[in-house]
C-alpha cells in the first residue's frame, strides 16, 4: 500500500502527476467519466484513492461528476474531476453552481482539439475562453495552465489551495502533450507540501449564516453533517442562504463573488519571465506552447533579437499589471497558441494600443514548432 | 399570552422547517406541503439524528422543499440532486441523505442520474413528487404526463408513452420502491421512515395534485377536485385492490383518469455501492473502518 505523498525523483506521466498533485493537497474524492486524454488521471485516481482511504467514481457523464464532486465537497471531502473539451463542456453548468454556491473543487481539463468531438488524441488550447466564461452569469474563475508533468503536480496542489482559500471552483488547464508527456517528476516531502484547509465557522451552528462573509470577503464554510443547518442554494441568495430573487441581492452578491477573487489577484496571479528585463519583443505564452516559445527565444536571441518570454501559469486571473508594464515600449507583443487567438484576445485588452499585439496560430493537432514564432518575432523586431 | 399559550399556538413540526421561509410558494391545493410533512414525521419515526439528515433537491416545485427544512440542504441544479447527493453520501457516510425533487427534475433532465445511483445501489433515498407537469414554468408536459392530459405544451392532448416510475426505479436496482398518492399521508410517512431505515437505493413516488398546471387544463378542477378525484380512487381502494404490498411494478402504469395502483412494489437486499468499494481486495483489511456507523454498532 503506498503512502499519500510519493515522496521522491519519478519519470512520470503529466496525468499521472496531476493524479498525484491531488492526493498531495489531501483530495479524499474523485469522480470523473472516461475521456481521452484525460483517463489516465482517473485510471491513476481509481488505483489510488482507496490507498488513502478516498473515494473513486466512475459517474455517468461529466455533469453528474460535477455535481458529485460539489457534493462530496460539501461533505467536508476535498474534491477533483478531470475531462478534456467536450466533458469540459459538460461541466460548465456545475462549475457555475460550485461559483454561486462557492464550494471548493478542482477541475483537470487536458485540452484535446476542438471544436465538437474534434480531435481526441491530439493537442488543443482552445478551451482558454471556455475557461473564463464557459458557465453562463458572471463568476470569477482561477485557472492554472502547467507547462510539464513537475507542473501538473505542482499546480494541482496550488489548485487544491486556491479552490479551499477563496472557496470556488478552480481550473487546471494542461492540454494533450503536457498530459501525455513522461518526464521527471519531484515529489518532495509530505511536511514540505503547503497544504491549506478551507475556513470553518467558529460560532454557535445557531448564530451561523452560510454566506455572511467576513472581513476578507470569504464566508466560512460548514459541512453537512455537524449541526450547522447548512442552507445553499443556486439561486441568487441573501447571507442566511434564503432565495432573494431581486437586483437588491443579486447586486451586492456578485460583488462579492467576483471580488473575491479580483481583490486577491496579486496574490493568486502566478507567471515567469526569461530575458524580459531589455527585451523589446515580448512573447505572451503558455502551456506546451511555451516551451517551444522559449526556444523561439532562446533563437531570436542568437540572431541578437532582444526577445523575451512571459509565461502564464495562470491565465485567469490574467496578470494585467505585468503585461502592461512589459508592453511599455516594447516592439511588440507575440501571443502564439493552440487556437485561432485566444488569449490574444486578453492581452489586446490589456495592451490596450500600448505596442502592437500579434498573435501566432498553432494549428491544433500538432506540436508547435518555435519556427512559427521565431519568424513573428523577427517581423516585430524589424 | 402565558407560556402555555404561546406552546399551543406553535405548529408541530415547526422546528423542522425555517420559519423564515414561510409562507412557502406552493399553490393552494398543490402536495408538496404533505410530503414535506411525511418526511418530517418519517425523520422523527427512523429516528434519524438530527444532525445526520441531509436534504437534496433539483430545480422546480419540488425542488424548493429543501430550502423549507431546517437541517443541511442543498438546492441544486435541474436534474443533479441525485450526482450531487452521491457524492455527500460518499464523502462521509454517515449522513442520511434524501432527494426531494419532480418527476421532470428527477426522469428527464435527471433520467441517467436516477438509474445509475439506482444500478450502483448508492445509499440514497429518493422521493419524487410527481404532479404529471412542469408546475414552475407553466404547466408544460414531462415524462410522467398522461396520455391524452392536455398541458401547455400538449394543447391537444398529450402523444407520448409517460414512464412507469416504480417499474424504472425496480428494473434499475433500487432495493425498495414504492408509491403513494399524497392523501395516503400515514402511509407515505411510514413508507419514507422504511425507507431512510433501509440501507442502498430506495424510491418513492408521491402522486401529488397540480391544480394550477395540471388539474386545470384537464378539466379536474380546482385542488379539491384533484383530491377528490384520488379520493374516489382511495375509496376504491377500500375494495382491497387497489393497494398491492408487492405488486409487479410492471402493473403500476398510470393513465388518465384511470385508478391508480399504489403500494410497496420491492423491497429487496442488495449490497451498496460502499459494501463493494471496501471488498476490493488491496483495501478489505480498511473495510470495518468505513462500513456505516449503525452497520458497525451491529458488528460489534
Amino acid at each position: 500500500m503506498r503512502p499519500r505523498v510519493l515522496t521522491g525523483t519519478h519519470f512520470m506521466h503529466g496525468d499521472f502527476a496531476v493524479a498525484e498533485g491531488g492526493l498531495a493537497a489531501g483530495c479524499g474524492f474523485f469522480a470523473g467519466y472516461p475521456i481521452t486524454p484525460a483517463t489516465e488521471v482517473a485510471e491513476r485516481m481509481a488505483a489510488r484513492l482507496p490507498e488513502v482511504d478516498g473515494m473513486y467514481i466512475q459517474m455517468e457523464d461529466e455533469m453528474g461528476s460535477m455535481a458529485a464532486i460539489l457534493g462530496a465537497s460539501c461533505a467536508g471531502v476535498k474534491s477533483m474531476t478531470s475531462t478534456s473539451g467536450p466533458g469540459f463542456s459538460l461541466m460548465q453548468e456545475n462549475i457555475g453552481l460550485g461559483a454561486m454556491m462557492e464550494i471548493p473543487a478542482v477541475v483537470v481539463n487536458i485540452q484535446r482539439g476542438g471544436p465538437s468531438t474534434g480531435m481526441p488524441t491530439l493537442v488543443g488550447q482552445q478551451d482558454m475562453m471556455q475557461a473564463r466564461w464557459g458557465s453562463h452569469g458572471d463568476y470569477p474563475i482561477i485557472a492554472y495552465c502547467p507547462a510539464s508533468p513537475q507542473e501538473c503536480f505542482d499546480l494541482v496542489i496550488e489548485a487544491f489551495n486556491a479552490a479551499e482559500r477563496y472557496r470556488t471552483p478552480v481550473l487546471v488547464m494542461a492540454d494533450e502533450i503536457v498530459g501525455h508527456m513522461t518526464e521527471r517528476v519531484v515529489i518532495p516531502e509530505e511536511k514540505e507540501i503547503k497544504v491549506v484547509e478551507r475556513k470553518r465557522p467558529k460560532g454557535k451552528p445557531i448564530e451561523y449564516l452560510p454566506y455572511q462573509a467576513e472581513e476578507d470577503l470569504i464566508p466560512p464554510m460548514a459541512i453537512a453533517g455537524e449541526g450547522y443547518k447548512v442552507r445553499m442554494t443556486g439561486l441568487t441568495h441573501d447571507e442566511k442562504g434564503r432565495p432573494a430573487i431581486s437586483a437588491e441581492a443579486e447586486g451586492p452578491l456578485l460583488k462579492r463573488l467576483l471580488d473575491k477573487v479580483s481583490a486577491y489577484a496579486s496574490d493568486i496571479v502566478r507567471y515567469e519571465e526569461r530575458d524580459t528585463d531589455d527585451a523589446d519583443v515580448i512573447v505572451i505564452s503558455y502551456g506546451i506552447t511555451s516551451r517551444c516559445a522559449n526556444r523561439a527565444v532562446e533563437l531570436a536571441r542568437k540572431e541578437g533579437i532582444e526577445a523575451g518570454l512571459f509565461r502564464l501559469i495562470t491565465a485567469w486571473p490574467f496578470p494585467v499589471d505585468r503585461v502592461r508594464e512589459l508592453s511599455e515600449g516594447a516592439k511588440g507583443m507575440i501571443v502564439p497558441e493552440i487556437n485561432y487567438g485566444q488569449m490574444v484576445l486578453e492581452v489586446e485588452r490589456v495592451v490596450c494600443g500600448r505596442a502592437p499585439v500579434k498573435g501566432v496560430t498553432y494549428v491544433p493537432g500538432t506540436l508547435p514548432d518555435p519556427d512559427a514564432t521565431l519568424k513573428a518575432i523577427r517581423e516585430v523586431a524589424k | 399570552m402565558n407560556q402555555e399559550a404561546q406552546k399551543e399556538k406553535r405548529h408541530p413540526i415547526e422546528d423542522y422547517l425555517r420559519s423564515d421561509m414561510l409562507p412557502h410558494i406552493w399553490c393552494p391545493g398543490c402536495g408538496l406541503g404533505i410530503v414535506l410533512k411525511a418526511y418530517v414525521n418519517a425523520l422523527e419515526k427512523a429516528e434519524v439524528p438530527m444532525d445526520k439528515r441531509v436534504v437534496v433537491s433539483g430545480i422546480g416545485c419540488s425542488g424548493r422543499a429543501a430550502g423549507y427544512l431546517n437541517q443541511d440542504s442543498y438546492h441544486t441544479t435541474h436534474g443533479r440532486p441525485i450526482a450531487f447527493a452521491t457524492g455527500l453520501k460518499l464523502g462521509n457516510p454517515d449522513l442520511n441523505v434524501t432527494v426531494i425533487s419532480g418527476d421532470g427534475d428527477l426522469f428527464a433532465i435527471g433520467g441517467n442520474h436516477f438509474i445509475h445511483a439506482a444500478r450502483r445501489n448508492i445509499d440514497l433515498n429518493v422521493i419524487c413528487v410527481n404532479n404529471f407537469n412542469y408546475g414552475m414554468t407553466g404547466g408544460q408536459a414531462g415524462p410522467t404526463t398522461p396520455v391524452d392530459s392536455k398541458t401547455s405544451t400538449t394543447p391537444y392532448g398529450n402523444f407520448e408513452h409517460p414512464f412507469n416510475l416504480p417499474h424504472l426505479a425496480a428494473s434499475s436496482g433500487a432495493v425498495y420502491v414504492a408509491r403513494w398518492t399524497t392523501l395516503d399521508a400515514r402511509r407515505l410517512r411510514d413508507s419514507i421512515a422504511a425507507a431512510l431505515k433501509k440501507r442502498g437505493f430506495t424510491f418513492i413516488e408521491v402522486i401529488s395534485p397540480c391544480p394550477t398546471g395540471y388539474g386545470r387544463p384537464n378539466r379536474i378542477g380546482e385542488g379539491i377536485e384533484e383530491m377528490r378525484m384520488y379520493q374516489e380512487s382511495w375509496d376504491l381502494r377500500e375494495d382491497n385492490w387497489i393497494i398491492q404490498e408487492g405488486a409487479n411494478p410492471r402493473d403500476a402504469e398510470i393513465e388518465l383518469r384511470k385508478n391508480i395502483l399504489v403500494g410497496v412494489f420491492a423491497e429487496v437486499e442488495r449490497p451498496t455501492f460502499q459494501d463493494l468499494y471496501w471488498q476490493m481486495e488491496p483495501v478489505k483489511e480498511k473495510r470495518l473502518k468505513h462500513m456505516l456507523r449503525d452497520e458497525r454498532k451491529v458488528r460489534e
